[in-house]
């Protein structure tokens, strides 16, 4: 017929699209589970970790691949295939498997719920990094975005759960707004969706009547809604409230997964579409990334509760990140690509810190919990409880150490790594500002990493008598975590060779 | 044979390794045997390096043997590298050889200490720390082992730490040390910047052709002098070295006689090019603090009344006379002495060890005399090594001191009358010692109430270990001079030897007055050597004349007494005042900033309220501003 002669399927790279297949998958064997009486308990978990870890396996398989192919776009330029993403869809993978693993254990019931939703969020997370067009990365976004609403508000025993589900739902629906009216004033400048598209129009319309104003307040917009998502201040409020009063483990998932996909999601958009208006955005990135540097640090320090504290934490190391995009702004340095790299590098590196300190964190509180069930209403997450767990069990807490340490970014760990690119290719760019504003914001946080520290090893634990029967108990997938979570963050600290090596590629976008 | 070079320092380092792990269980003797064992083999091993590098045509003797690459970062590239060159195997023969015979020593004088085993780990580190650092390629490996003898030096000394004295000295040797170090490390880190490398080779080629400029050469040369004058105890940094005497007597020996002390004048000699293109002034400061070095020295001793003080000054002294030897630019006469007076010094500490052994660890020689009846053969031995140090030929130290004083009346007759002034002080103060131990009448029948013994107390002689290796170095002490007499050029061996390594910087006095009339010197020489034997024992074995030793000498002019007030007084002071500033000025300016974000924080705490409408303002707010801004930039560019 007609139409079937005009119509041109895309091609479709059925094993470049293999990791969101696994992911799918996997969702769709636990909802059919719904269907089934309850399965044995572990096994929901198992499905999820299962399904993210083949995810994760081909992800690896594909960054492998694209050594000696050049980055391309899927299903009629959808999707971007580059290591870019690939290493982003890769720590998004890391973190589903072990968030299954923290989850497996935690005090919410064994729901197949719970482990769907990981999935669908990891399948949105994948999108958003990978997407080369505005409105697929809309779906990504809206995707995560759902599903965390629901996991922050899946403990239905604890109202502050709730409170948080709600809280991030309304302003989420705010921050989604503006996006799409961003997404809608770039579409009505430029007349195309997609990423690189826009990039090349915006590049070639030398002699076409620019519209400058309308374009950037869609490029303000989008700032705006990409900024919500990863937490940048001023529009941080959410954070540490729905940081603290979602299930821990939660908390951990939304901090590495739902930054990795915000974080690169943006870093693309602005790389590759709106090179052009680098002279427009950089001073707007530059300024979200001091407020978001000295704000989150500051007030992280003044905070009494863990989880409080690891928000703002979360907070500053966006900061963090922002620095190395400001430096991907300095289109014509050479330096630029460095930026890229030094901002994803961060991201994923944090991705697996937060996890790790977040499960560590749901250990203590978990164990709180169960010694002072009477006194209701006290937080089980506040400074005092971790008083004395090195004394109680001291191989838990030299881990949880060295996470923490790692997160202020002391040498030899991941952590280190992560501020030391970021802050040479601030360096590099000549953004000497930024660069030693970061590193005051470092020292001012790591006051806050110090108090946790010095709370475990040297306070006296609230009970009284240090007994090992009042250790916390930790589980078996809860220690394998931990363990991956320290063995990543050492060897990558001490041997970052293959992160170093791999750099340069990843700034490489397909376009 | 010379490939293997690296087994001279890692047979040490495996005995140490060893007596680290099982020390305690293979426990007394055994553990000195081994000690001993691997030093000794450590020995033979560098004699089959020193025959092979002698079957070699003289300039193919420099072998560098690279272990692994050390540091590399960018231009930064290090080899961890052995280099055997005759300097090298020189002083390695002699460390590992003196090192052997001390070890053997050791285990005779060490006998039922609680740290027995500890002690000989000690030793062991201390030669592989030693080796290392002749043996190095460049400054770093040299540093190392610099850094190694050091820390085996301070544990030495301090070894029987519970005596509060020993405790004192040991910090003291480090910290005057640290002193010394910093310039070894300024030194390398103006060579790598003015070359590029740390290796002795690209160092000094580049000082000989001139690829740098003779400020940084001068810089060089005078930072590592600084470093010399540390670990070789010279003016102004010699007041460590008497006090070192706290140790066990084998270590005085080992450590603070023949070897590690030397390590600056083979430094010196090492980057002998670089010296001899600096400035005019940096070899005259070196020979001019040498000779004062050894004069100063040799008027302390003669005025000291504990056996192993006076050697520790004549130790001094006798450094200074390398020291003048290498700025007048008689290389080969410095290692020449060196070498001798390894020997002699080695063989009289261990022969003041055995007296002291003897006597029930009694160091006082006023408590002493006529003990060469009770000990007849650390007697003959001791007498052996008072004949080399004092000049008396055919003995070991008549030639090589004879072989600087040579240079340096070439060089400047002033430093020659100093010189001069201080061998006949030697010459005075050794032999008022033998006579006050050996000699005159005995004065420890006194002393047996003091120590509780029951009445019979009798000094006795020392065990067969500890008198083999005072055999031993006296024999050499006799015929060591054979290495380079003075009669005919046939007869330097050991400056045909060195010649690769030294013939860019050694002087040549050929044509000088001094080189034709070498005889008349000689003889000078000889004279001074009986003037100052006559004259000691003329106070003190015939005591014609009343013997002078004011307090001054005896408390070694107050220098050290000034030092220590100094550094307790006002230097504490300027230190209490650093603190003082650290502490409220510093710490106040970083308290201040954390109390102001403490502060900052509060208040921006109130604005996250935990209303959602608030949140959303915020939000709202932020867009504004952000929109404000792109509009603003949008409407400029159209």
């Amino acid at each position: 017929m007609d139409i079937a002669g005009d119509f041109l399927p895309p091609t479709i790279e059925w094993f470049a699209l293999s990791p969101y297949i696994a992911l799918v998958a996997g969702a769709l064997i636990l909802l059919l589970g719904s269907l089934t009486p309850q399965w044995p308990r572990g096994w929901y978990g198992l499905v999820s970790a299962t399904s993210a870890g083949v995810a994760g396996v081909l992800s690896v398989l594909q960054f492998a691949n694209l050594a000696d192919e050049l980055p391309r776009t899927l299903v009629k330029g959808a999707l971007a295939h580059d290591r870019f993403g690939l290493l982003a869809l890769i720590a998004i993978c890391v973190a589903v498997v072990f968030t299954s693993m923290t989850t497996v254990d935690a005090d919410t019931s064994d729901s197949l719920e719970h482990f769907a939703l990981l999935l669908t969020a990891a399948l949105g997370a994948a999108i958003m990094v990978t997407a080369n067009d505005l409105v697929v990365s809309f779906l990504g976004i809206e995707t995560l975005s759902l599903s965390l609403y629901v996991l922050a508000a899946s403990d239905r025993r604890r109202s502050a759960s709730q409170e948080a589900g709600l809280k991030y739902f309304i302003l989420g629906g705010f921050a989604s707004a503006f996006l799409l009216y961003g997404i809608a004033l770039v579409y009505g400048t430029t007349g195309q969706t997609s990423i690189s598209g826009i990039g090349s129009t915006l590049a070639g319309e030398v002699s076409v009547p620019r519209n400058d104003a309308m374009l950037l307040a869609g490029v303000a917009l989008l700032l705006v809604g990409f900024g919500f998502k990863v937490s940048l201040v001023p529009f941080h409020s959410w954070t540490p409230d729905v940081y603290h009063g979602a299930p821990t483990h939660v908390t951990g998932f939304m901090a590495s997964l739902g930054k990795v996909a915000a974080i690169v999601a943006l870093v693309r958009l602005f790389v590759v579409a709106f090179p052009t208006r680098a002279d427009d955005w950089r001073p707007a990135v530059f300024a979200l990334a001091v407020l978001t540097l000295l704000v989150g640090s500051v007030l992280a320090i003044v905070q009494r509760d863990v989880k409080r504290m690891l928000a703002y934490s979360s907070i500053s190391h966006a900061g963090f990140m922002m620095v190395g995009l400001e430096a991907a702004g300095r289109i014509g340095s050479s330096s630029a690509s460095d930026g890229v790299s030094s901002a994803l590098v961060y991201v994923v590196l944090y991705s697996v810190l937060a996890v790790g300190s977040f499960a560590a964190v749901s250990v203590v509180s978990q164990h709180a919990s169960d010694v002072t069930s009477t006194s209701e209403g006290q937080s089980t997450t506040s400074l005092d409880a971790f008083n004395g767990v090195a004394k109680t069990n001291p191989v838990f807490a030299l881990g949880f150490t060295v996470l923490l340490l790692a997160q202020a970014g002391v040498p030899l760990t991941s952590g280190f790594v992560a501020k030391f690119g970021v802050i040479r290719a601030a360096v590099s760019t000549e953004s000497y500002v930024l660069a030693v504003l970061a590193m005051v914001s470092a020292v001012i946080a790591a006051y806050l990493y110090l108090r946790i520290m010095v709370s475990m090893w040297l306070s006296v634990p609230a009970s009284g008598e240090a007994t090992s029967a009042l250790a916390p108990k930790l589980s078996l997938p809860l220690r394998v975590t931990l363990v991956s979570a320290v063995a990543i963050t050492l060897v990558l600290g001490v041997l970052p060779t293959w992160l170093l090596d791999v750099s340069d590629s990843l700034a490489l976008f397909a376009r | 044979m010379v490939d293997f070079v690296w087994l001279v320092p890692f047979l040490p380092l495996i005995g140490g390794v060893v007596l680290m792990v099982f020390g305690s269980r293979i426990g007394e003797p055994r553990a000195g045997w081994l000690a001993t064992l691997v030093t000794a083999t450590s020995f033979l091993v560098t004699v089959a390096v020193y025959f092979d590098l002698l079957g070699m045509p003289s300039e193919e003797r420099s072998h560098v043997v690279t272990l692994f690459q050390w540091i590399p970062v960018g231009a930064l590239q290090i080899d961890f590298a052995l280099l055997a060159d005759p300097l090298s195997i020189t002083m390695a023969l002699f460390v590992t050889g003196i090192g052997s015979l001390i070890h053997l020593y050791a285990i005779g004088y060490m006998h039922g200490d609680p740290k027995f085993s500890k002690f000989f780990l000690y030793l062991n580190l201390f030669v592989f720390s030693m080796l290392m650092l002749v043996l190095g390629e460049n400054l770093l490996v040299t540093f190392l082992g610099w850094e190694g003898v050091g820390a085996c030096s301070y544990f030495l000394i301090s070894f029987w730490h519970t005596r509060n004295s020993a405790a004192v000295a040991g910090k003291k040797a480090f910290v005057t040390n640290r002193i010394g170090d910093w310039g070894v490390m300024t030194a390398m880190f103006v060579a790598f910047s003015a070359v590029g490398s740390v290796s002795y080779k690209a160092i000094n080629d580049a000082a000989h052709e001139g690829a740098m400029s003779q400020t940084a050469i001068s810089a060089i040369a005078i930072l590592l002098f600084v470093g010399a004058c540390g670990k070789s105890a010279q003016l102004p940094l010699y007041f460590w070295l008497p006090d070192a005497m706290e140790g066990p007597t084998p270590v005085s020996a080992l450590i603070h006689a023949a070897t590690m002390v030397t390590a600056g004048v083979f430094l010196m000699t090492r980057v002998g090019p670089v010296l001899a293109e600096s400035y005019g002034w940096v070899p005259d400061t070196i020979a001019i603090v040498g000779a004062a070095t050894a004069l100063f020295a040799a008027s302390i001793a003669v005025a000291q009344h504990d056996i192993k003080r006076v050697l520790a000054y004549s130790t001094v002294s006798q450094l200074g006379f390398m020291f003048l030897a290498i700025g007048s630019g008689a290389y080969v006469a410095a290692i020449f002495h060196m070498v001798t007076h390894a020997f002699f010094k080695a063989l009289l500490f261990l022969g003041s060890g055995s007296v002291i052994h003897g006597m029930h660890h009694e160091q006082d020689m006023r408590k002493m005399g006529a003990l060469r009846t009770a000990m007849p053969v650390t007697a003959f031995t001791f007498i052996i090594g008072w004949l080399a140090i004092a000049g008396v030929p055919p003995f070991a130290g008549f030639w090589s001191k004879d072989e600087i004083l040579l240079y340096v009346y070439a060089d400047n007759r002033l430093l020659y009358a100093i010189g001069m002034l201080a061998a006949l002080l030697t010459a005075y103060y050794m032999t008022r010692q033998v006579i006050m131990v050996f000699f005159g009448e005995a004065r420890w029948h006194d002393a047996a109430s003091e120590h509780g013994a029951h009445g019979d107390f009798r000094p006795h002689e020392s065990p067969k270990v500890m008198l083999i290796p005072l055999m031993v170095l006296a024999v050499l002490s006799v015929v060591g001079g054979a290495m380079q007499l003075p009669f005919s050029k046939d007869l330097h061996f050991l400056e045909h030897w060195l010649e690769p390594v030294v013939e860019e910087a050694e002087r040549s006095i050929s044509g000088t007055w001094a080189y034709d009339n070498k005889y008349v010197l000689l003889l000078a020489a000889i004279v001074v050597a009986a003037a100052g034997i006559a004259l000691a024992l003329a106070v003190y074995a015939r005591r014609r004349l009343p013997a002078i030793e004011p307090k001054a000498l005896e408390n070694a002019w107050w220098y050290d007494a000034t030092v220590a007030r100094l550094v307790g007084g006002p230097g504490a002071a300027t230190f209490r005042g650093i603190t003082r500033f650290d502490s409220q000025v510093v710490d106040g300016a970083v308290n201040g900033a954390a109390a102001l974000a403490r502060g900052v924080g509060s208040q921006v705490r109130r604005s996250q309220s935990g209303f959602v409408r608030a949140y959303a303002v915020i939000l709202s707010l932020g867009t504004v501003v952000l929109l404000a801004w792109f509009v603003w930039r949008g409407w400029l560019a159209s």
